[in-house]
């Protein structure tokens, strides 16, 4: 470990600013809820009501976290920062972790450092305690901010420190994600995926097997109960488990060769049958395709095997199903119907994703490699579009496909089944739409690519959080999904999704066009 | 003879940064043009506007005598490309890299592809992320060679190769050559030039400063004299074309221009000859003609010393 100190100062360097955007959101985000909510439920009577709102709907709970303490406003700021909080502060630490361990042994910088005298586990060493202190100068910060608009500081504290915990927990399996893979494609791949699971774990657990909510990091983080009868002996879960895979990993590293992960390359074909751009261009997506398509077949499982439990939490409660029959919305399907909103919404990472993959062949010369034979330009960029617009279609499917089939083996109920399968489909021009504004960002300012990722963020908040922090109109207006109808729960609109079609192939157009006429590489 | 390549005036600005500046070349059909230049000076800059990746400010450049930014594709069809840093798709193995440029360049020959897989020794089975720098050229080398192609673009091609390697891919460039092809190779490895190059370009800052076939280049430059003498020489301080004289008893040596070498010769003749060493130009001499910084004092002198 000799040298880690130094190595932690020059890591903390290099993602000065990084960390600076994922501390300024985490904060923001907690900061801005206690306020807002504060703002909102100004009397006793708006926080009961706002309660059993919640508790009586499984799709608020599903997406936020099981409703305890929900009626104070410390229960209203936990329950509406710590789920959403726990994901963001995973993401953060999989890109810190990855960046600092496997990305860095991929392109042969850390085999420089590891030259010199720096002890085995240095390099990486020092890319994990960026994390871990992140993770908790970050979480800290977050309790301070809620601390600070007048909440109970013990119960702020335990957020603040809970969201920590999640991101320890969050480094360590990133950390072990990075021993197994032997890219960081595919260990941002993993890492992600654990993130994923830990999300859709506490969804089902939290709606109707407590059980499942107690193997995620995020279920213990709600497990906390922050403002709803604090125990702090939960974060002792978090600390020992990332303590364990902490340790499996740093075995790991021991154990592999280095520059491999623990699965080793085999050997491929002698010969290739691949013989154009578009082969190639799909067995580059291919993979990825896939990947999401599992991950989203199974979240919608997860929400599915729901099942009908959403209307019979209601069976016991008359005045709430009179109250909701009044409002005109059959429960269950403003359930499904968000549950289809939230799996296109987190497709939207895909799509951004996949429109960035010509940037990074661009990046990495193997565009240069093919625009040297006889590919064209217009061609090789329409492929990979086309391998957007497949795979979003794809990726779309399968969430639905998997929402209809969890349902339908939960309740045999085959006709409600397809009934929240197919709407699926009308959020592809949406998906896309997203994925254009990193096409147009890739024809004409090829450097700020990675900005295509604002508006995923942008669409996230507005999902999450925009009846919350009460935004405008205006900018709910923005986001392509608040114009769609909620089916089932409403009936099905083609003037918006025409639309949105529209500005999909607009700003896919002009991306293409200005690509054909400005400098490659 | 057709000219395959023909560059003129080519200008080629990043921001403020003019990369290329009014740059000439032009490449007869089946030579080998050496390509010339320190880094920096431009020359994969030129090589990526022949292929039509980067737009030019202004200038012509055509090969096949089509222009290179819209008739791209169809210029592409006729030639193979090397690039001086060659990164491949981690996922798939080399024979399916070689493979899929090959049929994207209009064909590969099958028993060509095998001959040179063998002669490069290379196993195209193998994952690319597992290759090593040097293979990853291989498989690059081995996927334009084994093309039916009429020119080759090399953007020094053999960085990472081995001595061994580098005679095969000289062979190789050879045969392409015996068979009609042309080639642009860029490169710093003055022996491979010397070895392989009909005429030579050189490039600095963005400007070609010298072009011609060795033998003219190496008529601008001098040879270097050594000899020990009967008697001491007389008179050879004062011939026109003679430099950096050292005159010790009955030993000396110089440098001479190509045209006082005669004169010089004679002087030492008159004296008596005991021993002689002349050493022509290096390709060496002449690249650090042109790049070394000295230059600026003393114009047309040759410089050994600094090679920036």
């Amino acid at each position: 470990m000799t040298g880690t100190l130094r190595l932690l100062r020059s890591a903390l360097r290099r993602d000065r600013w990084m960390l600076l955007w994922w501390a300024v959101g985490l904060i923001a985000l907690y900061w801005l809820t206690a306020v807002s909510v504060a703002g909102i439920y100004d009397t006793q009577q708006a926080l009961d009501e706002a309660a059993a709102a919640i508790e009586s709907n499984p799709s608020y709970v599903a997406l936020s976290g099981p409703a305890q303490g929900v009626d104070t406003l410390g229960g209203q700021v936990a329950w509406n920062c710590q789920v959403f909080g726990g994901v963001v502060i995973g993401l953060m630490t999989m890109f810190l972790v990855i960046r600092h361990t496997r990305a860095e042994e991929e392109t042969g910088r850390d085999e420089l450092l590891r030259a010199t005298p720096v002890g085995r586990l240095a390099p990486a060493a020092s890319g994990v305690l960026v994390s871990l202190l992140a993770s908790l100068v970050i979480g800290l910060l977050c309790g301070l901010s809620v601390m600070a608009t007048g909440l109970a500081p013990e119960d702020s504290l335990a957020m603040g420190l809970g969201l920590a915990g999640c991101g320890f927990v969050f480094t360590a399996s990133a950390w072990t994600a990075a021993q197994v893979a032997s890219t960081s494609r595919a260990a941002y791949g993993l890492a992600g995926a654990a993130v994923g699971l830990a999300y859709g774990l506490r969804a089902i657990g939290d709606v109707n097997a407590a059980w499942l909510s107690w193997l995620s990091p995020i279920g213990w983080y709600s497990a906390l109960q922050a403002f709803a009868g604090l125990r702090w002996w939960v974060l002792g879960l978090s600390l020992a488990a990332s303590a364990v895979s902490m340790a499996l990993a740093a075995w790991l590293i021991t154990r592999r060769d280095y520059g491999a992960g623990l699965v080793s390359a085999r050997p491929g074909p002698a010969a290739g049958r691949m013989g154009s751009a578009a082969a190639l261009t799909a067995r580059l997506h291919r993979p990825t395709v896939l990947g999401w398509m599992a991950g989203m077949f199974l979240g919608g499982i997860a929400y599915g095997a729901i099942g009908d439990s959403p209307g019979e939490m209601l069976g016991d409660n008359e005045q709430m199903t009179e109250m909701l029959a009044a409002g005109g919305v059959d429960l269950l399907d403003g359930f499904y119907g968000t549950a289809l909103v939230m799996l296109s919404v987190i497709a939207c990472g895909y799509a951004v994703g996949s429109a960035l993959r010509p940037r990074h062949e661009e990046e990495s010369t193997h565009a240069e490699l093919l625009m040297s034979t006889r590919a064209t330009r217009v061609g090789w960029l329409l492929g990979h579009v086309a391998a957007t617009l497949i795979g979003s279609l794809l990726v779309l499917a399968s969430a639905g496909a998997g929402l209809g089939l969890g349902y339908w083996l939960v309740t045999g109920d085959g006709a409600y089944a397809w009934g929240i399968t197919w709407p699926v489909l009308q959020y592809v021009p949406a998906v896309l739409a997203l994925s254009g504004v990193t096409r147009l960002l890739y024809g004409v300012l090829p450097r700020w690519c990675a900005l295509g990722w604002l508006p995923v963020v942008y669409v996230a908040v507005v999902l999450f959080f925009g009846e919350m922090l009460d935004l405008p109109d205006w900018s709910r207006w923005l986001s392509p999904f608040e114009h769609l109808a909620l089916v089932p729960a409403a009936d099905l609109d083609p003037t918006p999704i025409l639309i949105i079609g529209a500005v999909a192939l607009a700003l896919s157009v002009v991306g293409q066009a200005a690509f054909r006429r400005r400098d490659v590489g | 003879m057709r000219d395959v390549i023909e560059i003129r005036g080519l200008v080629k600005t990043f921001g403020r940064f003019r990369a290329l500046d009014e740059l000439d070349l032009t490449v007869a059909q089946g030579e080998v043009h050496g390509f010339l230049g320190p880094n920096g000076a431009g020359k994969s800059t030129t090589i990526r506007v022949l292929l039509g990746l980067l737009r030019r400010d202004s200038g012509t450049a055509t090969v096949f005598g089509e222009d290179v930014w819209s008739e791209s594709v169809s210029i592409h069809r006729r030639l193979a490309y090397v690039p001086g840093d060659v990164s491949l798709w981690p996922n798939l193995s080399g024979g399916e890299v070689i493979d899929l440029l090959g049929q994207m360049r209009g064909g590969l020959r099958a028993d060509r592809r095998e001959e040179l897989l063998e002669a490069f020794e290379l196993d195209p089975r193998k994952k690319a992320r597992t290759y090593s720098k040097g293979n990853r050229q291989k498989v690059a080398l081995v996927a334009a060679l084994a093309a039916d192609v009429e020119l080759l673009i090399l953007d020094e091609p053999t960085s990472g190769l081995d001595p061994l390697m580098e005679a095969t891919f000289q062979r190789c460039v050879r045969e392409f050559c015996d068979r009609g092809g042309t080639v642009l190779l860029s490169s710093h490895i003055l022996g491979e030039v010397e070895e392989l190059c009909d005429r030579v370009s050189i490039i600095r800052t963005g400007r070609i400063v010298e072009t011609g076939t060795l033998a003219e280049l190496r008529h601008l430059t001098r040879t270097s004299v050594r000899a020990e003498l009967a008697a001491p020489a007389a008179g050879l301080g004062e011939l026109a074309g003679v430099h950096d004289l050292i005159a010790e008893g009955r030993r000396v040596s110089f440098s001479a221009e190509t045209d006082a070498l005669d004169a010089a010769i004679g002087q030492l003749s008159e004296a008596g000859i005991r021993t002689l060493t002349s050493q022509p130009p290096t390709l060496e001499e002449l690249f650090l003609r042109h790049y070394g910084d000295i230059l600026e004092d003393e114009p047309g002198a040759p410089t050994q010393d600094d090679g920036r």
